[in-house]
């Protein structure tokens, strides 16, 4: 930028305007068109009391009492299922998909070829699709052990664990073949266990790609909707999507400023994540992630 | 720097673990009794726990593919993590334990449900379609004496304890038929305890009211004999279906009417006039399911007319985030710009606002009446933007367009940068004016690494069932419709309504929809792997 500023002259008046200035009007509007909403719902939180209408004058009135009100609802409960259903996806998921990434790097043994092959087909179809067949596996399911039948926290969390696998493992095998073999062989000449060659030394030297699956993974679970939908049936066990879903759903009776402070709440942890995940993100972009 | 910062560490560890080893060569670490192998035996120890009380679980409710999967699980996990071999499999089980049970296993599922006609009424098998048809149709049986009787609770579970004529108790719920207990307590004709039930107080029986005057206990296993009944909680009879169930020619009877009804092929009994009784059983109905979508004029018209808008919500949707990100890349890839960090970091805020929340602020604004954009900057009109047919596709994808163009953006951005400067140079110097550079040079150049991102944003959007459901939940509804449809129904979210939101819930229909999108989804994967594939091989 700054070699920039000696290499070309300074441009000005109509030029500039030409070249330069129309760029920023497009800005602007772009980041009207972006922020309207976000301020939008913003200014409706800090309205206590709004409903739809009431929420139309923009940071007309600024109160916390949306928020404060927040803690008589089950908001507090939804968010503690997404957050604990979503980290524990996030940990399985990174766990099984390094010892999954790991296998298939390291250890040559027959059905290699197949079972990478099999991940890559599996890949190609969505779980999502089949929602109606996990409501009934899981309706078979909760007659043996409830625990992992409908309406249960724990058997969302393991049908979210059965697509680990098949959408990280490539991402987190490729990490994986680059770091030097000869490390693992130096230590096993040393004497140490394949456990301990993964967990002391391979699962540090690969830290960066496990943060960036888990924190994915996270977000993923956090904004799942239709599954969660189907599987969880009481307010108690209800996620945030499914929750808010309900509040802003309701046409004519909807808690609108509630929603709205909810909503800012339940956005924070995941727009603080994408900030930070920035740049991941956008070379990760490039290896086939799709906002999810 | 990763490498650099744990390489030490490594060492330490190397250095740590070769005093602890015994130096003999060869031998294998599954052998060795340390803090590893004592974790491994606790793990195992507990999945075999879960394992085994699984078994007795489920073969006490008969499902037996269950039994079948959790013996062979459990035989593998042992044989697995105790064998000094098969590591690759120790680091893969886990992970395919799940896979195969919540991904390939409900694949297939979905599969053969499509050939069922599981759904209401067609719910489960046979044998609880007759024992349901005998106990829903049942009256009291005229001579049947009154017997006194008490409600009781095992768990969550009402019972019927009941004095019988020849002075025994039995007990008894709707899943367990009645059954002679011996050391109930019974004082002035009133049982008072049953060992293994909490018997319920008046309190407590007006609240469940409703549930005991519904409530059946089989007098024994056999549904002909009829159930136990009551209608105050106080004193019970026995009540006798009218339909007799005759196994050896597998026919229902109506006692009062002497009609006889026969299974048919589609999982009912019928009676000579074709009426049925319901509830009737899964059975296979082969490629009626599929058929139906095609042909029943009933689904079909809204099923052509859902299937068009996929295709068009998914095309469209690629086509307007991709052009809207390209041209805002385009815009503020000039390097002159002050400020570009902070339009770039504005701008990705709608990609960093979770969709769901996204949906549901614009299902607000978006609202007729009382929505922002109506209100503030229509200045008061009343645009039906959710209501009407073409205003609510168009809304859908306006709103998607809003989260979707940030991620082109993004991905532009970075393609631009990558396009050879010098190229675009010598192409201005051959005289190439600004729209021809764009359309012979650089949209090409950024079509052939975007192209394998456009494909799975196609096959994302065409299964975008969270935007189609909070935004408009599929309406506004083609009014002539028998299924919950409407105009912007994408095909997931009617095979959501088909499955869960209809007046019946037709899993089979609805699987069997699943699995066309399955083709439609696997066809553009395939495409979007093969071109990445040949991407790489150049």
């Amino acid at each position: 930028m700054a070699s920039q500023a000696y290499d070309q002259p300074k441009l000005r008046g109509k030029r500039w305007w030409r070249e330069v200035g129309w760029r920023h009007i497009v800005g602007i509007v772009a980041i009207a068109y972006c922020i309207l909403p976000l301020l939008y719902v913003l200014s409706a939180s800090l309205n206590p009391g709004g409903s739809l209408t009431g929420s139309n004058q923009l940071f007309r009135t600024v109160a916390a009492g949306n928020y404060t009100e927040l803690a008589d609802t089950n908001f507090g409960q939804w968010a503690l299922n997404s957050l604990v259903i979503a980290t524990v996806t996030a940990l399985g998921t990174v766990l099984m998909g390094a010892a999954a990434a790991y296998a298939f790097s390291r250890f040559r043994f027959t059905g290699r070829r197949i079972t990478l092959t099999g991940l890559l087909l599996v890949q190609m179809f969505p779980q999502v699709l089949t929602f109606v067949a996990i409501f009934l596996l899981l309706l078979s399911l909760g007659e043996v052990f409830p625990i992992l039948g409908l309406n249960s926290r724990l058997a969302l969390i393991a049908v979210y664990l059965g697509g680990a696998l098949g959408v990280n493992t490539f991402l987190m095998y490729g990490f994986f073949n680059t770091v030097p073999k000869e490390l693992d062989e130096a230590a096993k000449i040393d004497g140490a266990s394949h456990a301990q060659i993964f967990f002391t030394i391979i699962l540090r030297l690969v830290a960066p790609i496990l943060a960036v699956v888990g924190l994915l993974s996270f977000i993923t679970a956090y904004g799942e909707f239709v599954i969660a939908r189907v599987v969880l049936q009481s307010q108690d066990n209800f996620t945030l999507a499914v929750g808010l879903y309900q509040w802003a759903s309701d046409e004519r009776n909807a808690p609108w400023g509630l929603f709205a402070a909810a909503a800012v709440l339940a956005a924070i942890p995941i727009i603080a994540l994408f900030l930070f995940l920035q740049r991941f993100i956008v070379s990760g972009l490039t290896s086939g992630a799709v906002k999810g | 720097m990763s490498n650099r910062d744990s390489a030490p560490s490594g060492t330490t560890r190397r250095r740590g673990a070769s005093t602890d080893v015994e130096p003999r060569p060869n031998e294998s670490h599954a052998r060795k009794i340390g803090p590893g192998f004592l974790v491994k035996l606790v793990l195992v120890a507990l999945v075999d726990a879960l394992g085994v009380y699984g078994v007795f679980a489920a073969s006490a409710v008969g499902h037996w593919g269950i039994v079948a999967f959790l013996v062979v699980a459990l035989v593998v996990v042992n044989v697995v993590y105790f064998s000094r071999r098969m590591i690759p499999a120790k680091y893969l089980v886990p992970g395919l334990l799940f896979l195969l049970v919540y991904q390939l296993f409900v694949m297939l599922y979905t599969g053969y449900v499509s050939f069922t006609n599981y759904g209401d009424g067609h719910n489960s098998t046979k044998e609880d379609a007759i024992e349901a048809i005998l106990l829903q149709n049942d009256r009291r049986v005229e001579d049947s004496p009154s017997l006194p009787l008490v409600v009781v609770r095992d768990g969550d579970a009402l019972g019927f304890a009941v004095i019988e004529e020849d002075g025994d108790v039995a007990v008894g719920t709707a899943e367990q038929p009645l059954e002679v207990v011996d050391d109930a307590v019974v004082e002035d004709d009133t049982i008072v305890e049953v060992p293994g039930y909490d018997v319920l107080s008046f309190a407590q029986v007006v609240e469940v009211q409703r549930e005991i005057t519904d409530l059946r206990v089989p007098l024994s296993d056999d549904p002909n004999e009829g159930a136990l009944r009551t209608q105050n909680g106080s004193v019970g009879f026995i009540s006798r279906s009218f339909y007799v169930y005759d196994e050896a020619a597998d026919t229902m009877t109506n006692t009062d009417t002497g009609a006889v009804y026969r299974p048919n092929d589609e999982g009912n009994f019928v009676n000579d006039e074709g009426q049925e009784l319901t509830p009737g059983w899964r059975v296979a109905v082969g490629l009626d399911n599929y058929s139906a979508m095609f042909t029943d004029s009933r689904i079909s018209g809204s099923f052509f007319q859902v299937v068009a808008w996929t295709f068009a919500f998914a095309g469209l949707s690629v086509l307007t985030t991709f052009g809207v990100g390209l041209f805002f890349a385009i815009v503020f890839n000039d390097p002159r710009i002050r400020g570009r960090k902070v339009y770039r970091s504005l701008l990705i805020l709608p990609y960093a606002f979770p969709g769901f929340l996204a949906a549901l602020v614009w299902r607000g604004m978006l609202n007729e009446r009382f929505g922002f954009i109506n209100e503030v900057l229509l200045g008061g009109a009343s645009v039906p933007w959710l209501s009407d047919e073409w205003l609510a596709r168009f809304s859908v994808l306006f709103v998607n367009t809003w989260l979707g163009f940030p991620y082109m953006f993004l991905i532009c951005t970075g393609a631009l940068q990558s396009i050879p400067g010098d190229v675009i140079e010598s192409a201005r110097m051959d005289g190439a004016g600004p729209l021809r550079i764009f359309r012979s040079m650089t949209l090409p150049l950024l079509l052939v690494s975007t192209a394998p991102l456009l494909i799975s944003t196609f096959a994302f959007n065409f299964n975008n069932f969270t935007l189609i459901y909070m935004l408009t939940g599929g309406g506004p509804n083609f009014p002539d419709a028998p299924i919950p449809v409407g105009a912007t129904d994408i095909l997931i979210s009617m095979v959501y309504s088909i499955a869960f939101e209809g007046g019946s819930r037709d899993y089979g229909l609805a699987s069997a929809m699943s699995i066309m999108i399955f083709i439609v989804v696997g066809f553009i994967s395939y495409l979007g792997f093969r071109r990445t594939r040949t991407l790489e091989e150049i």
